[in-house]
């Protein structure tokens, strides 16, 4: 299936935000999903199914004032 | 010193440190140490593919210090709310340094934006404390909307140029309800002793320090400096003669016979 990440198209396996986070393989904290726009708690990943073109936005923590 | 408190939360420091700009992660630690901060910003990036970088993070927490996410990269208050429920969802915390600066060339705070997020932010139950213009009325407007402090800046971020603002931020200082955190431009230890001697509650420093030729020492010195300023602050310091005429110190005793 292939999702949008970042801007950016990718074809993935994950069916839920929790498969994707673990196929990507990112930080334990500091992590936040967003879908189409907009933000989707992280007890809420596991039940999240992932749809074809499905616009993803994920951040972690960086350096900054 | 008086403790400083913000929202509930007491703090002992009143330096305030941006993680920005530091040759390393080890190097940022040590200066956050050096500092005796107990409040440190973080940002936040889109994560990239493939990516094995050093998580930040990791070296920062600590049940000491108040993580405070910043907004910067959001050009407007929709942004800077969606950024906000990503940030408490990421870091855990509901403070916020809420930064709205569309411009790239001078960075500077948009007035309208950040009172109009505020306002929201503060409704959504965010901690909110806004980077913001040295403009005594915005700030006013924006202790009204709830912001637990305000954070007008000195000089543009990055410019090490002190504080260029320093008769508006007097202003603001004297009628402030909440406490004045002077945020950018901080440029030297004698700048933010000079923004505590003027009452600032607190300062942010980043630059200053995490490009200094030893950012730790630095930090250290920052330390010092804001301790400094804000005991002269509490001890309240002499008048300034309007003129040039000397007022001895000592007794003007003749010695010899004339």
């Amino acid at each position: 299936m292939k999702v949008w990440l970042n801007g950016k198209e990718v074809e993935t396996a994950a069916t839920s935000l929790t498969l994707l986070t673990e196929e990507l393989d990112l930080p334990v904290e500091g992590v936040a999903v967003a879908v189409n726009n907009r933000m989707v708690p992280r007890s809420q990943w596991a039940d999240y199914v992932l749809t074809e073109g499905v616009h993803i936005v994920i951040i972690k923590a960086a350096c900054g004032g | 010193m008086e403790k400083l408190v913000i929202a509930g939360r007491e703090f002992s420091s009143r330096l305030f440190l941006g993680t920005g700009k530091f040759n390393s992660n080890e190097l940022m630690t040590q200066a956050i140490k050096a500092s005796g901060t107990e409040m440190v910003t973080v940002a936040m990036k889109r994560i990239e593919l493939g990516d094995k970088e050093d998580d930040m993070l990791q070296h920062i927490i600590n049940p000491g210090i108040q993580l405070l996410p910043n907004t910067s990269g959001v050009r407007n208050a929709e942004e800077a709310v969606f950024a906000a429920q990503m940030a408490r969802e990421a870091f855990g915390t509901n403070w916020l340094k809420l930064e709205i600066h569309p411009d790239p060339r001078y960075l500077l705070p948009d007035s309208t934006e950040t009172l109009k997020a505020t306002e929201q932010l503060v409704k959504m139950g965010f901690v909110v404390l806004p980077y913001c213009q040295a403009d005594p009325t915005l700030c006013k407007h924006l202790e009204e909307a709830g912001a637990a402090t305000v954070m007008p800046l000195g000089a543009p971020i990055g410019t090490n140029r002190g504080l260029q603002t320093r008769d508006f931020l007097r202003i603001i200082i004297e009628q402030a309800g909440v406490p004045v955190v002077v945020d950018a431009g901080i440029g030297a230890p004698s700048h933010a002793a000079e923004a505590m001697e003027l009452g600032a509650s607190a300062c942010l420093v980043n630059t200053a320090i995490a490009v200094a030729g030893d950012p730790v020492a630095m930090a250290r010195a920052f330390r010092q400096a804001v301790e400094a300023g804000r005991t002269a602050y509490e001890a309240g310091l002499g008048v300034q003669a309007e003129s040039f005429v000397a007022e001895a110190s000592s007794p003007l005793t003749s010695f010899l016979d004339e």
